[in-house]
């Protein structure tokens, strides 16, 4: 099987899109939208989410956070997306993207704070128009279809892009946000990580699509599909997308395919049910190397600006998770105190009695 | 005087005008005006795009909303059916009672969903159920049930103005048989504040929506002086008018039309026993519909909460 070609092709499956070459007989194309400092800078936010992501491995594997859902091989997707939106449009990430808000100047030590529990790791999802990470299978597809849908009533010329797996689009939740979305002419890109498994069911038993992107006709959107692992191609498939969005011509469904190279998190064995061989395939043709390629075949990327890269990445994470293990043990009265803006008076009164109890207990 | 459904369109077009925030948006809400009419003239009024016809998807009509109000808006779902309210409760359960809450409490949902609902309306299957546990039972839901036009109005503003998430259920058996003075313009009955609906002095009876007319059609009747407490709000509950009613006459009748089981009688009367049980006389009774699904209608008066079941009940607490 060949790697660049992730699935098997059925005569009605488009092409996937591709603009990094690979140095031998395929070779490089440029995308429009980005000169060498973009070109560089989207490296950077690859080897910081590559970095995030290793860390919390690690991370975890000390104790020091919870269970995390590891997102090793697709930061193409993420970083080749976000720096394809303006830094007003809405991003709307679920498990699998939980670091991705580190694209738009999140702390590391948030992000942390999140998966070890604490309520440090919440926040406020209009300082970087970020929306909390959404845990459900594909739930957050309607939230942002119906954001998408406000900014356009608000006459705003941002645009929001959902982040779900192939997983997810078996689910209720996808089909209605998807079909809310394009019935309002909503100004979004509804981006799925297609890694072909949900944990441990393969594609092949979520659907009879010939591929995810064919799901766009029956809402009457187009549907793109990329290789997920070029991150090129997934910038200027949303690029275009969100050119798409903006011109008020409603959303857009991007396939962007890959394979899951890692467990799905960390409780996870996949030694169950995955094919060791083909994982290591896949990761030798891993999307960060890939770029790195096609930056140094340019001339951009030299060994002391990639080294710099994950240096100063390795420096936020260490820096971030002092942080987040610094953190004081959270105020039990946060139990009661986000979830109302007006509580009910019963739950104040087992507060006040729960913060009694506790002072007793010297707590 | 109002039709308790032209309250509800009354309550709408007063906030709507109020607030150029808020939006109604469901299932046939627009051209037709909802199928109870309750959104009549709302899109004429205020444009297609401030009443909105959705496609036909509840979880999408609710999860649409949480986007919505992360872009400024108020929006009042309505849910056309009590029963096909079901699908939105994966959104509402999942997010809409806790999002708020994720953000640290950075955020407001102030989303409203308002449904008719309940019994005897001679309907197929699903168009007669009492879903308020499965509001009440989740974090971050408020829950409010008018019995009068006049407060069907006013807890429509409230739901519509406040901070949080609110599910207004509205009792369709009583939509155009309850008529009564409504206030004009603005008119907020504030959550979790319970209507004394008759006065008494040997037995509560506590009830909400269509069954606080059962309760009184009861009270007429009894031997006993019976007072009706009217709830209004499930959730914020006012327990302080709960425990002065039962404090004053020693007994209580709850009344509901949805199953037993954990339903909110079973709150009502645990509340009671936990805080009033010094002023009890006689065992808390709950007169509620039963453990079964909704029967046909040619038999689901037998189901339904009666004066006859109510009387009953009244007779065993003054017998103890």
């Amino acid at each position: 099987m060949r790697a660049s070609m992730r699935v098997e092709p059925s005569p009605a499956m488009p092409e996937l899109r591709r603009v990094i070459g690979d140095g031998d007989g395929h070779p490089d194309g440029e995308v429009e939208g980005l000169d060498d400092a973009g070109l560089l800078a989207l490296h950077r936010s690859m080897v910081l989410l590559r970095t995030y992501d290793e860390r919390s491995v690690t991370y975890h594997r000390q104790g020091r956070i919870g269970t995390y859902a590891i997102y090793w091989g697709t930061e193409a997707i993420q970083a080749g997306s976000v720096h394809a939106l303006d830094d007003g449009d809405w991003v709307f990430p679920s498990y699998r993207e939980s670091a991705i808000g580190l694209l738009r100047g999140m702390a590391p030590a948030t992000i942390l704070a999140w998966w070890r529990g604490h309520p440090a790791g919440w926040w406020d999802p209009r300082e970087r128009h970020v929306a909390s990470i959404c845990v459900p299978i594909a739930t957050h597809v309607p939230h942002a279809a119906g954001l998408a849908w406000g900014l356009r009533l608000r006459g705003e010329r941002g645009c929001a892009i959902c982040y779900f797996g192939d997983g997810a689009t078996s689910e209720g939740a996808f089909h209605e946000g998807a079909n809310f979305a394009a019935v309002m002419h909503a100004p979004l890109v509804l981006m799925c990580n297609n890694n072909q498994w949900a944990i441990s069911t393969p594609l092949e038993a979520q659907t009879r699509a010939a591929t995810l992107a064919d799901k766009a006709a029956g809402y009457g959107m187009p549907g793109v599909r990329v290789d997920g692992g070029d991150v090129l191609a997934v910038y200027d498939a949303t690029r275009q997308a969100v050119q798409r969005a903006r011109a008020g011509e409603g959303p857009t469904l991007i396939e962007a395919v890959t394979y899951r190279m890692a467990p799905h998190a960390t409780a996870d064995d996949p030694s169950l049910y995955i094919d060791e061989a083909r994982v290591a395939e896949e990761r030798r043709n891993e999307c960060l190397a890939r770029y790195e390629g096609y930056l140094r075949r340019r001339g951009l990327l030299t060994d002391e600006l990639a080294e710099a890269a994950r240096a100063d990445a390795l420096a936020a994470m260490r820096e971030g998770i002092a942080a987040a293990e610094a953190l004081p043990a959270p105020d039990p009265a946060l139990v009661f105190d986000t979830a109302y803006a007006d509580p009910p008076p019963e739950l104040m009164a087992e507060r006040a009695e729960l913060l009694r109890l506790l002072a007793e207990e010297g707590r | 005087m109002k039709t308790l459904v032209e309250a509800v369109n009354d309550g709408l077009h007063t906030e709507m005008k109020r607030d150029a925030s808020v939006m109604v948006m469901g299932e046939d809400v627009g051209t037709l005006g909802g199928v109870f009419r309750a959104t009549a003239g709302l899109r004429e009024r205020f444009g297609s795009d401030r009443c909105v016809d959705t496609p036909l998807a509840e979880a999408g009509i609710l999860g649409t909303a949480v986007g919505l109000a992360m872009a400024g808006f108020r929006p009042v779902c309505e849910m056309q059916y009590d029963a096909f309210s079901y699908p939105c409760l994966d959104q509402l359960i999942c997010h809409v009672g806790r999002y708020r809450w994720r953000t640290g409490g950075a955020m407001e949902f102030p989303i409203t969903v308002r449904m008719p609902y309940g019994g005897r309306v001679r309907a197929p299957e699903l168009h007669d159920d009492s879903p308020e546990a499965y509001y009440v039972h989740t974090p971050g839901i408020k829950v409010a049930i008018p019995s009068t036009p006049a407060d069907a109005k006013g807890l429509i503003a409230a739901a519509i103005r406040d901070a949080d998430p609110v599910v207004v259920l509205e009792p369709k058996l009583i939509y155009r048989t309850a008529r009564g003075e409504v206030p004009e313009g603005e008119h907020v009955v504030p959550l979790g504040k319970a209507r004394v609906a008759r006065s008494g002095s040997d037995v509560t009876l506590v009830a909400y929506g269509a069954m606080v007319a059962v309760a009184e059609a009861a009270a007429e009747r009894a031997d006993a002086s019976v007072e009706v407490l009217d709830l209004r709000s499930l959730k914020p509950l006012d327990e302080g008018a709960l425990l002065e009613s039962v404090g004053k006459t020693g007994r209580a009748v709850v009344v509901a039309e949805a199953p037993r089981v954990a339903g909110f009688a079973a709150e009502v009367a645990a509340v009671l026993a936990e805080k009033a049980i010094l002023d009890l006389r006689a065992p808390i009774v709950r007169v509620t519909g039963y453990d079964v699904p909704y029967p046909y209608w040619t038999i689901e008066d037998a189901y339904l909460p009666s004066p006859g079941r109510v009387l009953a009940a009244i007779g065993k607490v003054m017998a103890f």
